[in-house]
């Protein structure tokens, strides 16, 4: 077990293109940290970067008390999960979690202990271990892939988008399994993925990143309530947030929406009245209400989802697609008017021009 | 399964397999029938009288001891053109694998000595090597090696040989290596560097299992190259010498049938060679479907 130390890290490509602009993080012994963007945002290249994949363009990465940026993979004692599992195709599963305790000159008998003991936290079969990979399915490959990390007994776990490979269910099954395993070993953990849900319900951290810079840094829950940026905003929670363009009130204590609703702002003052600002609001802060201050959406369509129901609709005059989710099941229809509220702790105010919250 | 699909009977598939089965009949079937049928005749030199002696050729051959060393002799050769060549190969490929700049450049260079035709390549070899006019045998002998004859010298002569078809088909074998190597998945050899290896022994236990399907299917089309494609090479550089030395199966065919005109001795050598590429290719069709699944 080891901290992870990120410092001003930078990777720049032969081809001039930079990849991630400047990464600063420090992880805690035990801590699982998500690493999460959309595609092509740089996160499975910083992850590359702590196992040695990559070479560092600038800043330091330290695992441990030691700076590894010059070290081997091999020398910087990490264990990592690849998304499409890279198994040994020609070698049994047993040989495929022994590979790595083997090259370490590590005795037979050892081996074969710290295997079987992997096997059974995997839930692997001893007949399952004579297998190949590809007699197995990918649920099973997945777990080998983990057991090939647990076997090293790493201080460091790194995951690279382990589950995307797996049909919905599964992945949902290994989310879990993952956490918990995670949580028994206690091996700090970076995990890279561009599942915003697989990112909420693993990490104690997350750390969202976009275009190779770092967008917001915390745990799952400050950034589902005081999202960084709009970028973070849109792309934490589901369904997405929604946006409208809007400005501040002439007493800067609200603000109105194009179609002349205006919405009570919480008390925090220094907002210059006629800002143009971007409003959010989750769509599940869009409650409904009997009061006479209330803004009405206008029905579009209705999905029923059981647990839930989420509502498409717009105010009045505003284009803007909005979605309410409500709980249960709902009698709208297209076409209704939805009268509604949202407590101003849960308006989220973004600067229009930088993205940045307000 | 594939499901078989019906058409109506027509005319036009025979039409349109015909002058591949023309061409096969006229360049393969008819041949070869004339030299099973030669096989069991005896002529003398001048082509004056013909008897029929069903297999009184290849007994003569199985009990001549001369043509049990040609045997011999081929599989040394062919064995030694496959292991030469491929490991040259090889290590061309793994060099080209981690070739960053100019990787075109230097992936086409090493492909020209394959449009080399064998009797070119025979000469060129033949006069590197030349006891008297190469400059290689100039630098055996500044190494103080005076003794260089291939002309002279059976076994000198036989490495020769060896080195000259085994250069003509490093290029091919380098292709092969090398679009084998890159279709092992770079994941692979990560998850490798990461378990601990470093890159002799990640190119040992991952690389190299991982291509052999491809150095077996290379091994195979080696050994019938070296059968049967080195004759030019052959020819061009020491004509089967010094006293038989270098003399391989096809080379025994040419010189016994075109040469001796011991047509039905010739006939029937052409024939086990036959025997012997139809086995080969049997085998790699049996065993090259064994791929290994990424």
């Amino acid at each position: 077990m080891a901290q992870v130390e990120i410092k001003g890290v930078e990777k720049v490509y032969p081809n001039g293109f930079k990849a991630i602009h400047g990464v600063d993080i420090d992880i805690a012994e035990g801590e699982f940290v998500v690493l999460v963007g959309p595609s092509g945002c740089g996160k499975s290249t910083l992850l590359r970067m702590v196992a040695g994949l990559e070479r560092v363009t600038a800043g330091t990465i330290r695992i441990g008390e030691r700076v590894v940026n010059d070290l081997e993979p091999a020398q910087r004692d990490i264990a990592m999960v690849f998304q499409n599992y890279a198994l040994y195709p020609h070698m049994s599963v047993f040989n495929n979690m022994a590979y790595g305790l083997k090259i370490r000159g590590m005795s037979k008998a050892e081996i074969a202990d710290r295997v079987q003991k992997a096997a059974e936290i995997l839930e692997l079969s001893s007949e399952q271990l004579t297998r190949r990979p590809n007699q197995l399915s990918g649920g099973q490959r997945q777990r080998v892939a983990m057991g090939r990390a647990i076997v090293r007994e790493p201080s460091v776990f790194l995951f690279d988008e382990p589950l995307s490979n797996l049909d919905a269910k599964l992945r949902v099954q290994m989310r879990v399994e993952i956490k918990k395993l995670q949580e028994r070993l206690g091996i700090t953990s970076i995990y890279v993925t561009h599942d915003q849900v697989e990112a909420m319900t693993l990490g104690h951290r997350l750390m969202v990143l976009n275009e190779g810079n770092v967008e917001q840094l915390g745990t799952p829950i400050e950034l589902y309530e005081k999202p960084a940026s709009q970028f973070v905003a849109g792309f934490i929670g589901s369904p997405s947030m929604n946006f409208m363009d809007a400005r501040i009130g002439a007493g800067g204590d609200t603000v109105e929406l194009p179609g002349g609703v205006s919405l009570p702002l919480d008390g925090a003052g220094g907002r210059e009245p006629g800002r143009a600002v971007v409003l959010g609001i989750r769509p599940e802060h869009l409650e409904a209400t009997t009061g006479s201050d209330v803004a009405s959406l206008r029905v579009d369509l209705v999905e029923l989802l059981g647990a839930d129901t989420l509502i498409h609709g717009h105010f009045g005059d505003d284009k803007a697609d909005m979605t309410v989710r409500l709980q249960g099941t709902s009698t709208l229809r297209p076409g209704d008017l939805y009268p509604c509220a949202v407590d101003p702790a849960h308006l989220h105010l973004f600067d229009p021009d930088s993205g940045r919250r307000i | 399964m594939l499901k078989r699909v019906h058409f109506p009977p027509s005319v036009l598939p025979y039409l349109l397999v015909a002058p591949q089965v023309a061409i096969t009949i006229v360049f393969f079937i008819w041949p070869a029938s004339q030299a099973l049928y030669q096989s069991l005749l005896l002529e003398d030199a001048f082509g004056l009288s013909t008897k029929f002696v069903w297999f009184e050729n290849f007994t003569a051959l199985f009990s001549d001891d001369q043509y049990l060393d040609a045997f011999k002799r081929t599989f040394v050769f062919s064995l030694s053109v496959a292991v030469v060549s491929m490991s040259a190969a090889l290590l061309l490929a793994v060099m080209a694998d981690r070739v960053i700049k100019g990787t075109t450049a230097y992936r086409t260079l090493l492909i020209w000595p394959y449009a080399v035709a064998p009797a070119v390549a025979g000469a060129l070899w033949m006069f590197l090597f030349d006891p008297t006019l190469g400059i290689v045998a100039y630098v055996f002998d500044m190494l103080g090696y005076t003794s260089w004859n291939f002309r002279l010298n059976g076994n000198e002569a036989m490495v020769l040989v060896v080195l000259a078809a085994a250069w003509k088909q490093i290029s091919y074998n380098f292709l092969f290596f090398l679009a084998g190597m890159q279709a092992i998945p770079k994941s692979l050899i990560e998850a490798a560097a990461i378990d601990g290896a470093g890159p002799g022994r990640r190119f040992w236990t991952i690389v190299f299992p991982l291509l052999s399907p491809t150095t077996f299917f290379l091994l195979v089309i080696n050994m019938v190259y070296a059968f049967f494609e080195t004759f030019g090479i052959i020819h061009a550089v020491t004509k089967g010498g010094p006293a038989k030395a270098t003399e391989i199966l096809v080379f025994k065919v040419y010189n016994d049938g075109f040469v001796g005109l011991d047509l039905g001795s010739s006939a029937a050598q052409s024939v086990i060679l036959m025997a012997i590429v139809i086995g080969l290719t049997v085998i790699q069709f049996r065993y090259i479907e064994r791929k290994v699944e990424y």
